[in-house]
């Protein structure tokens, strides 16, 4: 009786199911990464288009388009949409497709709640924007939901917002514990931990970060919720709270959210250039180490969001200075992508494209973000268009960048086809183009003195804010032509080899063009695994 | 067998989109509850029933297996790394309550009473004095809250009283929990049946305890809205009596579990996932202890 239960239920060598259904019930992982990455794409439209609606209001002084709370809630869910709808989901997306690839795995750990991380994703997605038709309209106290502004002072709506964000927290817990249990309990046997592909690397350190940082947001809502139904007094000083206590809570859970997005896109980009460049990452354990060092760092840093909040002046050293530890594990990184670079014989396909506009543009960001983070600086920069200049150069250009670089990457590998070459390459440099002259100007508006999150501005700010207005309506066009390409590429691109680009490595390139349903029956041999590893020569 | 060579890769399954709908419709209820709709209740009421049927169909499916044999020693690796990174992750939940008790403690009541020249908080209220835990005792601000008053407490909660009983109770639940995992190990049903009842029976005794002791609280006017130390106090024992409520469901099952016949001595993942649950919310108990009630 026991043998009939297990081939009813053993599915190992079975294709996919037919039907709609089959989406809904998968525990596949190649299916549920698609799943991620469609979804991620589609709320990257929708915080898109909140952006332009931004950048129309601010096109020319004065108020034309929306009224300043509309305004103000579209900053709140754009920032709100793209953190918690469009970045994450897409990097668990990859690490959904391509974590058990990487290992030699034939799935996810747990591939039931693998399946649930993922359906909890559109119900949070539609509270959250469900928010618009209520009373009092959505919330409108910017992505940081600062007490009291999200307590005292919010409309009812804000409830929902609160469960909303219970709901991604409980799906990012499960994902990160799923991509723990996978990573260290599916690996092929004969791969060592420091045989693991960067990737693989990066997101088992951001798992940890997010089982870390994610419970703490989820009791900081809590405390928003109870002040605002329960009369607790967590943010009321009236009662013997803080409302400067919620930005502690809040900036502990963000700041290691900030490398929860960035950490993966390290991965992706330590994956591709050594491809394009033909030679093996350099300094493949420091690229290790400083990754896990970036991760602890970003626990002990949070408050340097808040040197203008109010803290001892003890306080402000230590976390300016810490800030500033930041920048040497991260300079590790870029040194060594360079370092990858040197002497190699490149090639400028798509993928290596994005990923060098990366280091590039990122640098950019990283450096911002170390002008930000000294004290009497940010006193000049502190919630002006400068800092909005400096998180979109690091998550447009950075993490947003490493995205759509690891999507042309790994095209041919999970749909079995060649997107077109030359259209992305348009793609490319309108999009960089255009990027730039969407945030390079606020750079100067902020240091001009221009304050974020504010629907009108004084004549001085007119010339830059349309030069970005324009750059920004290009670069969401260019999204018009990202989705052509790749439904282009699926329906009608010529089919791809097992190794579509010569010198890549990992085993993910060993299985074939599309891969297999099941990835790895058999955990891949030792000699496999050296051959694919990061760490090698090329032969 | 297949299966043990193999890792078990299940079918599709509906029960997390099921969980998925329920939990919606809980949260989407309990926000309307909040709120004064009339119907939020009921619908709570139903997401909660399909979160439950969610529960019951998911984890009975997956107990079917293990019984059944689909499992082996590496897809046991996988759900000890799945609870014991899920424990952690509730960790770090009351972590952020400890932190927030711990910031007003240290930071946000002294600033309030002047400390460090008034620098923080210049005179935000004349006179208000430093105290703790009885902060709403001296609270000019206590008429001011949104024009309600805050609940002031007339006396303190005795450290000494119900919270050391229970304490000791929660305690020696652990311990026997620990006496059925060595019986279960040495294969003696009977003693493991009488270990997990006198562990059940500890955790329904430590909650009779939480519950009087939480109508005491309310009887010396100790409530939510008693300021900041009256939102710590049952935030924080709040979400611990949950926990306990949770561990002691699970210890039901799993005393239903041993009764089927379900462990064996080498193989008995459940058990030892719900004891680590245990003994979690043993420890938080014992963090609530010294900074909630003692110091």
């Amino acid at each position: 009786m026991a043998t009939d239960t297990i081939a009813a239920h053993d599915d190992h060598h079975h294709g996919p199911e037919k039907g709609l259904l089959r989406w809904v019930k998968t525990t596949n992982h190649k299916d549920i990464g698609s799943l991620y990455l469609w979804f991620s794409f589609m709320m990257l439209l929708v915080g898109g288009a909140f952006a332009m609606v931004i950048r129309a209001e601010l096109f020319m002084p004065g108020i034309q388009v929306v009224d300043p709370h509309f305004f103000n809630s579209m900053t709140t869910m754009h920032g709100l949409i793209m953190v918690f709808g469009a970045i994450m989901p897409a990097f668990v997306g990859l690490g959904n497709w391509l974590i058990p690839m990487m290992v030699g795995a034939p799935d996810m750990a747990l591939p039931r709640m693998n399946n649930w991380s993922f359906w909890i994703l559109p119900f949070a997605g539609a509270i959250l924007l469900s928010t618009f038709f209520m009373e009092g309209g959505a919330p409108a106290f910017g992505w940081t939901f600062y007490a009291p502004l999200s307590t005292t002072f919010a409309p009812d709506s804000t409830d929902f917002f609160i469960f909303a964000v219970h709901l991604l927290g409980f799906s990012s817990i499960m994902g990160a514990i799923n991509i723990i249990a996978t990573v260290l309990n599916m690996r092929a046997p004969d791969m060592k931990l420091m045989d693991m592909p960067l990737f693989v690397w990066t997101w088992l350190i951001t798992s940890f970060l997010l089982i870390g940082a994610m419970p703490v947001l989820a009791g900081a809502v809590t405390m928003m919720l109870t002040d605002r139904n329960f009369g607790t007094s967590f943010f009321d000083a009236a009662g013997g709270g803080d409302p400067v206590m919620f930005q502690h809570i809040f900036w502990f859970f963000g700041h290691p959210e900030v490398y929860i997005m960035i950490l993966p896109a390290f991965g992706v980009i330590s994956h591709i250039i050594p491809t394009f460049a033909r030679k093996p990452l350099f300094g493949y354990s420091s690229m290790v180490y400083a990754t896990a060092a970036i991760a602890f760092l970003s626990y002990i840093v949070w408050a340097h969001h808040m040197f203008l909040t109010g803290m001892p002046v003890a306080g402000q050293l230590y976390f300016m200075y810490a800030t500033m530890l930041i920048a040497v594990p991260t300079g590790v990184k870029v040194f060594n992508w360079v370092a990858t670079m040197w002497k190699g014989s490149m090639t400028f396909e798509t993928p290596m494209l994005w990923a060098l506009s990366f280091v590039f543009l990122f640098t950019i960001g990283g450096f911002s973000g170390l002008m930000l983070g000294i004290v009497p600086a940010d006193i000049q920069y502190h919630d002006t268009y400068f800092v909005v200049a400096h998180f979109h150069y690091v998550l447009v250009t950075g993490a947003l960048w490493s995205i759509i670089a690891a999507v042309f990457y790994w095209f041919p590998k999970w749909t079995g086809k060649m997107y077109n070459e030359s259209l992305a390459k348009i793609h490319f440099w309108w999009s960089i183009i255009s990027v730039n002259i969407l945030f390079f100007p606020q750079h100067f508006l902020g240091l001009a003195g221009m304050p974020r999150r504010i629907p009108d501005y004084n004549l001085q700010f007119a010339d830059f804010n349309m030069i970005s207005s324009i750059g920004a309506f290009m670069f969401g066009a260019s999204f018009i032509l990202f989705t052509y390409i790749i439904i282009d590429g699926i329906r009608n691109g010529k089919p791809a080899k097992a190794r579509p680009w010569e010198s890549a490595k990992g085993l993910e390139w060993t299985l074939g063009s599309p891969a297999e349903y099941h990835s790895f029956d058999k955990a891949p041999s030792r000699k496999a695994i050296e051959q694919e590893s990061q760490h090698t020569s090329v032969a | 067998m297949s299966s043990k060579d193999s890792y078990y890769v299940p079918h599709g399954t509906y029960w997390p989109i099921i969980g998925s709908i329920g939990i919606a419709t809980m949260f989407v209820g309990m926000a309307n509850m909040f709120h004064g709709v009339s119907w939020g209740g009921s619908v709570t009421a139903l997401g909660l029933g399909i979160v439950l049927f969610m529960m019951f169909g998911w984890l009975g499916q997956v107990v079917n297996e293990s019984v059944n044999g689909l499992y082996n020693s590496q897809v046991d690796r996988s759900f000890r790394w799945g609870m014991s990174w899920f424990i952690f992750s509730e960790v770090m939940f009351f972590a952020a309550f400890f932190g927030a008790l711990f910031y007003a403690r240290e930071f946000a009541i002294p600033w309030l009473s002047g400390e460090g020249n008034n620098q923080f908080t210049p005179d935000l209220w004349n006179g208000f004095v430093q105290t703790w835990p009885e902060i709403a005792f001296k609270t000019p601000a206590a008429e001011l809250r949104n024009g309600t008053a805050l609940s002031v407490p007339t006396e303190l909660i005795d450290t000494w009283g119900l919270p050391a009983l229970n304490t000791a109770i929660l305690l020696l639940s652990g311990v026997t929990l620990t006496f059925a995992h060595h019986a279960l190990r040495a294969g003696e049903r009977n003693k493991i049946i009488g270990w997990l009842v006198a562990t059940i029976a500890l955790g329904v005794a430590f909650l009779g305890f939480q519950i009087a002791e939480y109508g005491h609280a309310y009887d010396i006017g100790l409530k939510l809205n008693s300021g900041i130390y009256g939102s710590t106090f049952f935030m924080l024992t709040g979400f611990h009596g949950f926990h306990v409520t949770v561990g002691a469901l699970m210890l039901i099952v799993i005393l239903y579990r041993v009764q089927k016949g379900h462990f064996s001595k080498e193989n008995h993942f459940g058990f030892e996932g719900v004891a680590w649950y245990w003994h979690f919310v043993d420890v938080v108990w014992l963090g609530l202890f010294v900074f909630v009630y003692w110091i």
